[in-house]
């Protein structure tokens, strides 16, 4: 068990004096920083452009003729005749459904996935009872298993279900754990010391009561930094919906994105409306990020490395 | 593995455990550990065991089971013995998509992984700064499609920016995502552009483990960073880049959205990776049995790989000693 996470700078340069070396070695970090954001701006760019401005001036570092109009095409605003005359295949994709259907099942799968993880997790670590080595390593030969390989016969079991096209047969297969999730959090549920948990038991406390009020609160970090993890997971998943989904009434945003690129417009992809449906999938997780980076970032080791 | 907290537990809403009297605590203790929490721990345990046997456990057995049948979703699946598997040796597009899906797994993993190390040294030994840290996962927030179409149209051989600045040098257009040769290298480094901040970021969590009088001894020796980062950072990041490793090529074998969307297993199968085959066998041919046939394959190589890459870089030990 060691510590990883640990922010305070151990590196000191000795010498702040120019060196070649150190140079170099920043202009690289910049050009990663560079690569990494660029396509975030150049999606921002096309989205607010038309496409007609896009085929007249395709290097314009900013928007042609700026617009909301691949806005209005993403999100159903516009009539169907209107859409094709800027460009785009008037299929009426309603992204605000979508969004709000993977905010659903991400939601679902997040909070429910994470509570019963968190149970079992502590039954592993805090409870004794008969057996309790054997289902856990049960749990834990389930982590060589990918879950790819598992998506197939599930998806055999949901149309056994009757679930095909619902949320609730999106969010089903992950909802009650992941053998990650599980071995996560009992390693974190062993490190709290036993005499915290024993004086409140000393206090007339009984173990669900321990559980809610003495070992979540005091796992928060942890069962925060798995939450926002499985969110994002969960958010982009792409194969397992794209297996169960088929209509409107379940489709994710993942799914939709790959739909609207589908309806490629005889004229050629739209290109605006693309980009700006591409951002409203991409930015609640941006700013989801954006509230819990630092938490997540110094943590992000022990979540990967199992 | 590593575990830790960025803040100690500092909520202790029922009392400390000072003072208590020690004796007594342990005598209760001990007398609550021989009863057990047997009822209880049912209750706890139900939802995940339920969900670990219904789908996990369950649908692992049955896509064994499946792969020794005939089944198109609709009538029930027939015993057919080893038919699915003589039919996947003899099938040459089985072949092709396995050599496909390998030379993008060592594009993507040789690339990823040189890369990832750069920048996790690179932000260990010259700046500690959190935002960078932020900066360089952004990618890996995006789902694979939306990664894809975003390459996608900045390699857009007519429109693509990245074309257009091929061109302005006086190189020929290179259509990236529509060349048979081209194709697969470009979705493996799609593919790195998203994944490469977060291998990083777990590197970087090893790396803060070694501690840093090494490198200050080192320094006063008069070592070069060139020389500190063979002779002290590989040997003792070499446990946590084994665990890297095997699990980035595990999850590349898996690639499957970014063809999906932007080359659809084309042109000409070239980009026609296993995960993809399989997909279509099941749901565009209803060849279920086939299809978990490939997939047993499939399940049977990671495993293979995850045994010789533990045995080949003695994951399990450690030089921190």
């Amino acid at each position: 068990m060691t510590a990883v996470t640990t922010t305070t700078p151990t590196v000191r340069p000795a010498k702040r004096r120019f060196s070649l070396g150190r140079a170099t070695a920043w202009a690289v970090l910049g050009l990663v920083v560079l690569i990494t954001l660029l396509p975030f701006y150049w999606i921002l760019r096309t989205a607010l452009s038309t496409n007609a401005g896009l085929n007249a001036d395709p290097t314009s570092p900013l928007p042609v003729d700026l617009t909301g109009t691949g806005f209005q095409r993403a999100l159903g605003l516009q009539s169907a005749e209107e859409a094709v005359a800027q460009g785009g295949a008037g299929g009426g994709l309603d992204f605000w459904r979508y969004l709000l259907n993977s905010v659903i099942v991400s939601t679902l799968i997040t909070g429910c996935q994470i509570f019963f993880s968190a149970m079992a997790a502590y039954a592993f670590s805090r409870l004794r009872w008969r057996g309790r080595d054997k289902v856990f390593g049960l749990f834990l030969g389930g982590l060589m298993v990918p879950t790819i390989f598992t998506l197939l016969p599930n998806f055999v079991l949901i149309k056994q279900l009757h679930l095909v096209d619902t949320l609730l047969g999106i969010a089903l297969p992950s909802l009650f754990m992941t053998p990650f999730a599980v071995f996560f959090l009992r390693q974190f549920f062993m490190n709290i010391p036993r005499e915290v948990e024993e004086a409140a038991l000393l206090d007339g406390a009984g173990k669900v009561k321990v559980f809610f009020r003495v070992v979540l609160p005091m796992a928060s970090t942890p069962v925060i930094t798995l939450g926002v993890l499985t969110y994002i997971t969960s958010w982009n998943d792409y194969f397992w919906p794209l297996m169960v989904s088929y209509s409107d009434s379940s489709r994710v945003l993942t799914v939709a994105l790959a739909v609207f690129r589908a309806q490629t417009p005889a004229t050629g992809v739209d290109w605006s409306g693309l980009m700006a449906a591409t951002l409203i999938a991409a930015l609640p997780m941006l700013v989801l990020f954006a509230c819990f980076a630092r938490r997540i970032v110094s943590s992000i080791g022990f979540t990967g490395i199992k | 593995m590593t575990i830790a907290s960025s803040s100690p537990p500092s909520r202790l809403p029922l009392g400390s455990a000072q003072g208590a009297g020690t004796k007594s605590r342990t005598r209760r203790a001990r007398s609550r550990e021989s009863q057990g929490d047997g009822r209880l721990a049912a209750v706890f345990i139900a939802p995940a065991l339920l969900g670990f046997l219904v789908f996990l456990l369950w649908p692992t057995l049955r896509g064994i089971y499946l792969s020794f049948t005939r089944f198109n979703l609709l009538t029930p699946a027939e015993w057919v013995g080893f038919d699915n598997y003589v039919r996947m040796v003899n099938d040459p597009i089985f072949w092709s998509s396995l050599t496909v899906t390998v030379e993008y797994v060592f594009i993507n993993i040789g690339v990823q992984t040189v890369a990832a190390l750069a920048i996790a040294v690179l932000l260990q030994r010259l700046t500690q700064s959190a935002l960078l840290r932020g900066i360089v996962l952004t990618p890996y927030l995006m789902s694979n499609v939306v990664a894809g179409l975003v390459w996608l149209w900045i390699l857009d051989t007519q429109l693509g920016i990245g074309n257009e600045i091929i061109s302005a040098v006086g190189v020929d257009r290179i259509p990236f995502l529509a060349d048979e040769t081209w194709a697969i290298p470009t979705i493996a480094l799609i593919n790195v552009w998203r994944h490469v901040g977060y291998t990083a970021l777990l590197l970087f969590a090893g790396l803060q483990a070694i501690p840093n009088d090494m490198y200050e001894a080192a320094k006063v020796d008069g070592a070069s960073e060139w020389r500190m980062f063979w002779r002290i950072t590989m040997p003792l990041l070499r446990p946590v880049l084994a665990v890297v490793l095997i699990m980035t090529v595990i999850g590349s074998f898996q690639v499957f959205d970014t063809v999906a969307v932007t080359t659809a297993g084309g042109p000409a199968n070239a980009t026609n990776v296993l995960q993809y085959y399989i997909y279509g066998s099941a749901f565009g041919r209803f060849q279920f049995g086939y299809a978990s046939a490939m997939s047993v394959a499939l399940l049977v190589v990671l495993s293979a790989i995850t045994v010789l890459q533990y045995r080949l870089t003695r994951a399990g030990r450690t030089d921190l000693g």
